[in-house]
């Protein structure tokens, strides 16, 4: 071994006399990574101060040209115009602060009610997606197929201007068990609220409370014993049964206002409006056909051997989808879906191409052309889809850091 | 005695053929069979209609809403304004120049879609480099004695596609020096970098583009004004670097770690070392991304009316306002919604299939 290291030409271990290694140069300072990337950062720093200085100084002076005053005093001033549909008590002469709310509770409601209805048509979707049922499969990827292809804007567009503008007049509704559909929205009865609902009510968040707490207990008692208890049925039970019964000995305190035509349009009842009907529908199909893909992908994430064992362990088809199949599945798609959530909520904002008040059309659109405070309003309006789509984040990285494996 | 192997029987005539099939596929199990039955009925008394209106009753040629009697679609409708939803009001003698810059893009995307063409790298980089710029004068004009067209005459289809172009061509570098400087050591940097997604990427593109058309003119000193399709570019740009960014980041953290450790061995900088080693890999995987977000884009392109450019969509909505034309808007809408759906579709099956080429690698 030894006499290999000698013939070999190149010997790194050290020869007798290694020349010594010339007197090392200091590097040239643009050739320290470190000081480089400082020199870098500076540069950036001021190149970005001096843009944004430049912009502020421009829009300064361009303001005081227009004679438009910077603040958000205008925010108390009246704001002189009305609103289709307002969710909190608006008037004419209420200030523009006031716009910005029912602009944003419009908002709140639309992406609620698009939420739900496309998780529920989504989760149809995905699941018919992966039927064994040749048609129901063909069906559901036809429909993913088409809508997802399809601009948003122009399906409302086509809800709103095709559909439902050409339905009949007010006087020609179509009515439904009391209900009336015709070009200015869908109008049906009003709930009104009489003495001791709210009895009911205290008694449905009772409920609510009770059905945690034996949710909470059951569990425990699960893992300390292993007996089961039906929480499902009983939290329903009380959640259905308590309001009922107060509903009942409380006399029940419920009315209906019901609609009625009076010359042009219909009295009482409460209107839903062609613009949010149109918005919801679209969203909500649209968005639906996103989700349907995004639950397909969890289940099919969810590897064979999962439910292979379940078998073998003996569990029922409906136990392991219940207790193998979607726990594991929800773990992949609930990430994606809260940011199909999050798009739901800015495509809200197209609503102001149809005119229903949301926060862009009522705050962004007649508040700014009203006020002319375009940096105010376009930095509120931009300010509450970064909040949420910052809070959105949060909850995702905190979900994902809970459910991840914790491996042993 | 002797033993002979007897012929396999064939199957039962119900577990083969077209029985076989839809005993299989449709019918196995009552569920099953109450279901397919339920939602064949739905779709064939929904399909079935609609055919009829779009298809066999429709109307397809004349000059006027006259031509519009057998009661289905009337497309003599789109048939009329087809220039319009192609070219918008681009002057009728110039529309060779949309053709021109068309066909040069649908060729040169072919070239770059097909297997087995040579010199694709070359191709990419001249439809990203020079065809910008070729196209921008044919459209545009004012040289070479060229008519000038102003851009608020641009519109239809034609307009559709140059800002999903424009877009996308512009936020790739940016979107590409994003995503580095968000991967960046430095803090500033990636701070800065990490701010600027954030924030494009958490609002609606309605609100950029009301920020582009009411703010910018406010950004610059007087007198210096902005064209309506520029100011509506840069916002579209900025806000799809963003996530562009997103795309190229997902795909430099799917490069192994061995890689850029190997080219720091090497001796690269770090420049030499993205460019060679870790780009070239990169944004090969990168590619089905970029497409869906390219997806993304050109469907959101039809969101410029709300700001006042008269895309294929906006088009479409002034058809409908036209008097003489009342009452056939549905038409337009499907007839809109079928080019969107074409493009659409087409890019998405192609990045499904390069995903799929893509993956048989390891």
């Amino acid at each position: 071994m030894s006499s290999d290291i000698s013939n070999s030409g190149h010997n790194p271990e050290g020869g007798p006399a290694k020349p010594k290694a010339p007197p090392q140069n200091k590097p040239k300072f643009w050739n320290d990574p470190k000081k480089r990337s400082l020199l870098f950062q500076v540069l950036l720093l001021s190149a970005l101060g001096f843009v944004f200085y430049s912009i502020i100084d421009n829009t300064l002076t361009n303001l005081e040209q227009r004679g438009i005053t910077t603040g958000f005093d205008f925010l108390t001033e009246e704001a002189g115009f009305g609103i289709a549909m307002s969710l909190v008590p608006y008037t004419e002469a209420s200030s523009y602060g006031m716009t910005f709310i029912v602009g944003l509770m419009n908002t709140i409601l639309i992406a609620l009610m698009g939420i739900f209805a496309a998780t529920i048509l989504g989760f149809l979707l995905g699941v018919a997606r992966l039927s064994d049922n040749w048609l129901i499969s063909k069906a559901s990827t036809i429909y993913i197929e088409t809508f997802r292809n399809i601009p948003l804007l122009l399906q409302i567009f086509f809800w709103y201007y095709a559909v439902l503008r050409t339905l009949p007049h007010p006087r020609q509704s179509m009515e439904f068990f009391g209900t009336f559909l015709n070009n200015r929205g869908f109008i049906v009865p009003a709930p009104v609220a009489e003495d001791g609902f709210g009895l009911v009510l205290f008694g449905f968040f009772v409920a609510l409370i009770g059905s945690w707490l034996i949710s909470r207990w059951s569990k425990k008692r699960q893992e300390l014993t292993g007996q089961q208890f039906p929480v499902f049925w009983v939290s329903l039970g009380l959640i259905v049964g308590i309001p009922l019964v107060l509903f009942m000995l409380s006399g029940m305190p419920l009315g209906l206002d019901h609609p009625e035509l009076k010359g042009f349009n219909f009295k009482g009842g409460i209107t839903v409006i062609p613009e949010l009907i149109a918005l919801w529908f679209a969203l909500s199909i649209y968005t639906a056909a996103f989700i349907a893909e995004t639950v397909r992908a969890g289940i099919l994430a969810v590897s064979h051997g999962q439910t292979e064992a379940a078998t073998a362990l003996g569990m029922s088809k409906a136990k392991t989808l219940r207790f193998i199949v979607i726990p594991q599945a929800l773990r992949v798609v609930i990430p994606p879906l809260t940011s199909q959530y999050l798009n739901l909520t800015k495509n809200s904002s197209l609503a102001t191409a149809i005119g229903y008040p949301d926060l862009v059309n009522v705050f962004a659109g007649t508040t700014l052309n009203q006020t002319g405070q375009a940096i105010e309003v376009i930095a509120m309006t931009m300010a509450v889809y970064l909040t949420l789509s910052l809070l959105t984040s949060t909850f995702m990285n905190w979900y994902n850091s809970r459910i991840q494996l914790t491996e042993r | 005695m002797k033993y002979e192997m007897q012929p396999t029987l064939p199957p039962p005539a119900s577990m083969v053929g077209v029985i076989g099939w839809m005993r299989k596929h449709l019918f196995n199990g009552p569920i099953n069979s109450v279901a397919t039955i339920v939602v064949g009925y739905f779709l064939i008394s929904f399909l079935v209609p609609t055919i009829q209106w779009i298809f066999i009753d429709a109307d397809w040629v004349g000059d006027s809403r006259d031509a519009c009697t057998s009661g289905g679609a009337c497309w003599v409708f789109i048939n009329n304004r087809l220039d319009q939803f192609l070219y918008g009001f681009y002057p009728e003698a110039e529309h060779w120049r949309v053709q021109t810059a068309f066909i040069l893009l649908i060729g040169s995307i072919i070239w770059l879609v097909m297997p087995q063409t040579p010199k694709k790298g070359l191709v990419a980089a001249l439809l990203l480099v020079v065809y910008p710029v070729v196209a921008f004068f044919l459209l545009y004009g004012d040289i070479f004695g060229l008519e000038t067209v102003e851009t608020h005459l641009w519109g239809g289809l034609s307009l559709t596609l140059v800002l999903a172009v424009v877009g996308i061509v512009a936020s790739l570098p940016l979107g590409i020096l994003l995503a580095l400087g968000r991967q960046s050591e430095m803090p500033i940097v990636k701070s800065v970098c990490v701010i600027f997604i954030e924030i494009w990427r958490g609002v609606p593109l309605i609100t950029v583009l009301f920020m582009a058309s009411v703010m910018l003119p406010l950004f610059f000193p007087e007198g210096m004004s902005f064209d309506k399709l520029l100011r509506a570019l840069i916002g579209i740009t900025l806000f799809q670097s963003a996530y562009m960014a997103e795309v190229i980041r997902g795909g430099l953290q799917a490069i192994p770690k061995g890689q850029y450790e190997a080219a720091d061995a090497l001796g690269l900088g770090y420049w030499q070392k993205m460019i060679l080693i870790i780009m070239p890999q990169a944004l090969k995987l990168m590619i089905p991304g970029i497409v869906n977000t390219f997806i993304a884009l050109f469907k959101d392109t039809s969101l410029v009316l709300i700001i006042g450019l008269f895309d294929v969509l906006a088009i479409g909505q002034a058809a409908n306002q036209d008097p003489k034309w009342i009452g056939y808007s549905t038409e337009s809408y499907l007839f809109v919604a079928l080019l969107f759906w074409v493009f659409c579709f087409s890019m998405s099956r192609y990045s499904q299939q390069l995903e799929r080429q893509l993956h048989t690698g390891h």
